[in-house]
């Protein structure tokens, strides 16, 4: 899908070239914000089957037992239930939260924003999104093998992900395919890391220096060097799994390992191995999904407030900090693996030291719609629930950051809650802040603000109840991956589930609303105009939906940082970057 | 983008290979940590020497790398850019040709070592070290056959103009060619040291 172009296209194209393999980025975006709503949705539906089971496990699901010979009767078994665990975490994380903010939107916006035509590289921008096109219906096909998808988990913790089908149904074929569908998309990102990254350094417009960015601009710039170095390293990891699985290797699976009743034929490897080489990409990752998240919201806040951001250098240097950062705390993730508990303590205190760059972006976000003339948008209410849900998931991460309280704490629903604020709901809402802001951008029509502002107030609500009892459950011992609570002290915990999975219909549902405006919006909402929101970075230039080229042949020449609000310019409460007018006193040492 | 001033452009092909170059040496510090864990993890890990044709091999691939930059065309200087004659660099593209023989006969050269070792009955899965030995050699073995094919590009389009745009695309395959000569001397120092 595309959005329409306008006279100045490239020369005429075919279809093929046009619509499917096209080199606009903009197209590519699309195409990747489209693959990550198929993502998401079936994702969702996953965690569905998986609440319903929860809340009433010995009821069959009606239909499922058609669908999914796994679960006889519609009735999910233990294994298919992790086997549904382990897919809705490998989709969501990878072909929602990696795809949608960084590939999806960044794609788009990106090179408006810093006055390009393209991607550094065109092709392999179109290669990128294929490959992780490719990536997807791989691991797709997982549902569609004998015995079914893998349970391993979205970590794939070795050795289990490594002896194949002894290990459990669909741990044979089910899990050679997720390998191989995440070595795919490793590659996919590397590409597009690597176009990001030379973009961003070599095709800035003229006066677009580091300093003048935008905030989502730098986002994306430092997710995307994230990114190269974390699929750098999960890609190796890959392929030294994929050969155990193959081809005979030891590289993960132990000496005298029975599973099954069968001694399985390796010996010597590491487990502890897998983990330190997936958590090396894998916490990073979470900083991949909520990075861009981060810049978004600091990009919009200062167009929703009429206030610059507060403190503008300090947000960036606390996102590479934080960047920084996410390379040595991997090991939290491991305090209960049997790890030396000076490691523990070493990894410990990294973990608490990024709260602070994290705890510093709050509270500059805060500060800055301290005394503001807040405009109400649907993309300013998302950035509020934004920072709410950051917060709430954020302070949870204090308690887990500790080796001792984890060890409590540790495969309890409390991460579950934990990491669901803060990685999913978090970054789902800076998608949705984007997607309400940009949409005028990509279509030239505007989303519908009511309907908007009641997906928000439903969303809302309806995270809070999914995701705060979980914190509950998890400090009164719930734990996690069970399919079904019928341990004794743990019956009493099924009401509350219960409720959680009435939630998590609730807020599935709500999204329909969004879904409706997405689609109704782009053929038959209010025609955009170029500004809709008066902000003042350069994707605000050019037309709506811009053309292939970006700006019409011209090359944009950038006065101003982006952050110029609440001055007297001459289009009112602000000045556009490209704007020649003289810059205000503030910002004349810049 | 082709209005700007070439002159004045940066060149996002060098960009694009430094970056590569960054992924690729990450890639292989993860592949070199996993080696240390491993062989500190069990007292499985067998010593075996390494096949002799190896040395053959390095030197064959530092070769490559100085035919590579003895000829001009690869390292223009910036004010040659846009007027390299057309038939100096037609000419001098002709030690292209030597480097793209000699990274074959290094994958060769490769091959046969594979050869040596398996006929030692040492196959990917018979031992850790073996299974290092085969995954590291054949990691590079493959950045460097994307190498080959860079080269090969790039080689066509410089015979076809030398255009500034040819000749930046050059240099920067030749850069990445540098490099895949300067990983095989760590894969291979590595190798020594541990195997």
């Amino acid at each position: 899908m595309t959005s329409p172009h306008s006279s100045h296209d490239a020369p005429r194209q075919s279809f093929l070239r046009k619509y499917v393999f096209s080199l606009d980025h903009k197209v590519i975006g699309l195409q990747y914000l489209d693959l990550s709503l198929v993502a998401v949705t079936t994702g969702m539906i996953l965690s569905w089957l998986m609440r319903m089971h929860l809340g009433w496990p010995t009821k069959a699901i009606p239909g499922l037992g058609a669908v999914a010979p796994e679960a006889t009767g519609g009735i999910i078994t233990p294994e298919y239930y992790l086997s549904l665990m382990t897919m809705h975490g490998t989709i969501m994380v990878f072909f929602v939260l990696t795809t949608a903010p960084f590939a999806g939107l960044g794609n788009f916006i990106l090179q408006l924003q810093i006055g390009a035509e393209d991607m550094a590289f065109p092709r392999f921008n179109m290669m990128s999104f294929w490959v992780t096109f490719v990536a997807f219906l791989v691991l797709l096909a997982a549902f569609f093998v004998p015995e079914g998808p893998p349970l391993s988990g979205w970590t794939a913790y070795a050795p289990l992900s490594a002896v194949g089908k002894d290990a459990g149904p669909g741990q044979g074929w089910g899990q050679t395919l997720w390998v191989i569908s995440i070595a795919i998309f490793c590659i996919a990102q590397l590409l597009g890391s690597l176009n990001f990254i030379a973009t961003t350094l070599d095709l800035r417009t003229k006066g677009m220096s580091l300093a003048r960015m935008p905030f989502s601009t730098w986002a994306w710039f430092i997710t995307s060097v994230i990114g190269l170095i974390a699929f750098s390293v999960l890609l190796p990891a890959c392929i030294l799994l994929l050969l155990d699985r193959v081809a005979g290797t030891s590289f993960f699976v132990p000496s005298g390992l029975v599973i099954s009743d069968r001694l399985q034929p390796h010996a010597g490897g590491s487990p502890l191995l897998w983990q330190h080489l997936f958590w090396f990409f894998g916490h990073p990752e979470v900083y991949i999904a909520i990075l861009p998240g981060f810049g978004i919201i600091s990009h919009i806040l200062p167009a929703v407030t009429r206030k610059p951001l507060l403190g503008p250098r300090v947000v960036i240097a606390c996102m590479i900090a934080i960047a920084f950062l996410s390379y040595t705390v991997w090991g939290h993730h491991m305090f209960m693996s049997g790890m030396n508990p000076l490691s523990a303590t070493v990894f410990s205190v990294p973990t608490l030291i990024i709260t602070i760059p994290a705890a510093i972006m709050t509270l500059l976000w805060i500060g800055t719609l301290y005394g503001a003339r807040m405009r109400f948008t649907t993309a300013a209410l998302f950035c509020l629930g934004f920072i709410s849900v950051f917060v709430s998931g954020g302070i949870s991460g204090f308690f887990l950051a500790q080796p001792a309280i984890d060890s409590y704490l540790h495969g309890t629903y409390f991460v579950v809650g934990h990491f669901h604020f803060v990685m999913g709901v978090a970054s789902m809402f800076g998608i949705f802040a984007g997607t309400y802001f940009w949409f005028p951008k990509m279509f030239g029509r505007m989303m519908n603000e009511t309907l908007g502002k009641w997906h928000f107030i439903l969303t809302f609500v309806g995270v809070y109840c999914i995701f705060m009892p979980m914190h509950y459950l998890g400090l009164a011992g719930n734990v996690r991956r069970y399919s079904a609570f019928t341990v004794d002290y743990m019956k009493g915990s099924v009401p509350l589930h219960r409720f959680i999975t009435v939630a998590a219909l609730f807020t599935g549902a709500v999204q329909l609303i969004f879904f409706y405006n997405l689609f109704r919006s782009r053929f038959r909402g209010q025609i955009a105009p170029t500004n809709p929101w008066e902000a003042s970075s350069l994707e605000w230039t050019t037309s709506s939906p811009p053309p292939h080229d970006n700006f019409g042949g011209q090359h944009p020449v950038v006065y101003h940082g982006p952050n110029e609000y609440g001055v007297a310019g001459k289009d009112g409460d602000y000045i556009m970057q490209n704007s020649p007018e003289s810059e205000p006193a503030s910002e004349s040492a810049a | 983008m082709n209005s700007l001033s070439l002159e004045s452009r940066p060149e996002p092909a060098r960009t694009g290979v430094w970056v590569g170059i960054a992924a690729i040496s990450m890639s292989f510090a993860a592949y070199t940590s996993a080696l240390i864990v491993r062989q500190g993890a069990n007292p499985d890990w067998v010593h075996f020497r390494l096949p002799p044709i190896l040395f053959l091999n390095t030197l064959v691939v530092l070769a490559s790398s100085v035919t590579l930059y003895v000829a001009p065309v690869g390292r223009p200087r910036e004010s040659q850019l846009a007027e390299l004659p057309a038939v100096r660099a037609r000419r001098e593209i002709n030690w292209l040709y030597v480097t793209l023989g000699l990274g074959l006969l290094f994958l060769l050269g490769q091959v046969i070592a594979w050869r040596d070792l398996s006929s030692q009955g040492f196959t990917l899965a018979s031992s850790p070290s073996s299974s290092f030995f085969y995954l590291l050699t054949a990691a590079h073995g493959l950045h460097l056959l994307g190498g080959l094919g860079g080269l090969l590009y790039v080689a066509h389009r410089v015979a076809r103009s030398s255009e500034s745009q040819a000749l930046r695309a050059y240099r920067a395959a030749s850069l990445y060619w540098h490099f895949m000569a300067a990983l095989w001397v760590y894969i291979f120092v590595l190798l020594a040291v541990r195997i």
